[in-house]
């Protein structure tokens, strides 16, 4: 009897220890998928992988810091980070009376973000795993040509301050994962991969001096102006940028 | 030595004032080789690389001379040839008497194929087996990093090719990026004159 009961116990604190060092994560089957800029209309191919559920929160990101304190606003080397990494704080460990700790954490710069998933024994998503993860919509993997699939993008775009909602506020897709469209932007760990420059003016001719082999650049879908959009934005990133609406999730092989 | 408040005695002994043995202060653990670099320095940068010798460094060790750096790859047919030709274009055209204050590191995008070996067939090929010459090989991830520190972008686009910004650039001797060069064949007059800046700096 008491072999079970302490059987029992075990079980459930085992329980709660894998529920909370490992919360959230989905499993997604890999596969195979034409991305907005694909080379030369190749097919990229996905492994399995898994995913966080929610993008990392205001929460989590404080729990980071206090453990390394090198991400502190004032400690965070600025070769790192730009001058509004986490500048809606209140200090280096207290957030401001209006965040939410359920809402995702932002003002982040690529370091901060492939760091904190490092010390989580994660990564940072590929730009091709999250646009895999990111094209399903409720019931379907890739539902990136449905009219009210790209209507819902692009009217989040138009909104201002969906950052300030919390986690799984938005809906969750076909690979059970919320929020991939209507809270935050993310980061991707070869954002930089993106081979246009920031400013659109600069990509038609001197293009070809600036880009080796610039042929890269063939939108395969030109109507997915949402991907686009993406794309543009990760094009005018730099990693230590912090942007307000910018947020991340990590990934795991 | 210290006992009251914010004063600091340079003997050991008791406190004047309250007579309390004074207590050593905790020293503090100093890295200099750290202190004297900035916080935008890239010797901040912790990834570890192999030259085309076969050694393994740290960023750091390249510390103390203006660096020139490219990124690169050697099986590169389009763009990389131009960039090579632009950075030993540089390189000639630096005054005798500042020559061995500049290093030119040139870094592979593709470390799984540039291996010390391959890198060190490339400098010989290329007349840059002489020490101002460095060639590194580092991990996918910390290529990925140095990248964004230069806000080089590139893309694999296929096993033996890469699409990448064609961008040189000048760190000073602490490692504190002073210029960028951006583009093929581009007149390196600015570049050139920031290189000499530095140096005499």
């Amino acid at each position: 009897m008491k072999t079970i009961v302490r059987l029992a116990v075990t079980m459930l604190f085992l329980n709660s220890i894998i529920a909370n060092c490992q919360p959230k994560m989905v499993k997604i089957k890999g596969g195979t998928y034409i991305p907005l800029y694909g080379t030369n209309n190749q097919k990229v191919t996905i492994d399995n992988f898994y995913i966080d559920v929610y993008p990392v929160t205001n929460q989590e990101f404080l729990e980071f810091v206090k453990k390394h304190p090198e991400w502190k606003r004032s400690k965070a080397l600025k070769l790192f980070v730009d001058d509004n990494y986490l500048n809606d704080w209140k200090s280096d460990t207290i957030l401001n009376t209006n965040q939410n700790l359920q809402s995702p954490i932002t003002s982040i710069s690529w370091f901060a973000a492939k760091n904190y998933c490092e010390a989580q024994n994660k990564r940072l998503p590929t730009v091709d795993e999250w646009e895999y993860v990111a094209m399903s919509n409720e019931n379907m993997p890739d539902a990136r040509t449905l009219k009210n699939y790209n209507e819902f993008i692009l009217s989040w775009y138009e909104k201002p301050k969906t950052n300030i909602q919390t986690i799984g506020s938005t809906f969750q897709n076909y690979w059970k994962v919320y929020d991939m469209h209507g809270l935050v932007w993310e980061w991707t760990s070869d954002f930089n991969a993106v081979l246009i420059s920031g400013e659109s003016r600069k990509d038609v001719d001197k293009d070809n001096d600036l880009f080796c082999g610039s042929a890269a650049v063939n939108a395969t879908d030109l109507m997915n102006y949402a991907a686009f959009m993406r794309y543009a934005i990760r094009g005018s990133l730099k990693a230590k940028y912090t942007m307000k609406n910018l947020g991340f999730r990590c990934v795991k092989d | 030595m210290k006992c009251e408040g914010e004063k600091i005695y340079a003997d050991e002994g008791s406190c004047p004032i309250c007579k309390m043995d004074l207590q050593p202060i905790e020293e503090e653990v100093k890295n200099f080789s750290l202190e004297e670099i900035t916080e935008t320095s890239i010797f901040n940068l912790t990834s570890k690389w192999n030259t085309e010798e076969g050694e393994e460094i740290t960023l750091k060790k390249l510390k103390g001379k203006t660096l020139v750096m490219v990124m690169i790859y050697t099986t590169c047919k389009a763009a990389c040839p131009r960039l090579v030709a632009d950075m030993r274009n540089i390189e000639v055209k630096i005054p005798a008497e500042f020559k061995n204050e500049v290093q030119y590191i040139m870094v592979s995008i593709d470390p799984k194929n540039d291996t010390p070996k391959r890198l060190k067939e490339f400098a010989i090929e290329n007349l840059m087996d002489d020490e101002k010459w460095t060639f590194l090989q580092g991990t996918e991830d910390g290529v990925r990093e140095f990248a964004n520190v230069l806000a080089v972008k590139y893309k694999k686009i296929s096993p033996l090719d890469f699409s990448h910004s064609n961008i040189i650039s000048v760190f000073n001797p602490q490692g504190d990026l002073v210029h960028q060069q951006e583009g093929l064949g581009v007149d390196n007059k600015i570049t050139i004159e920031k290189i000499i800046e530095t140096v005499k700096k």
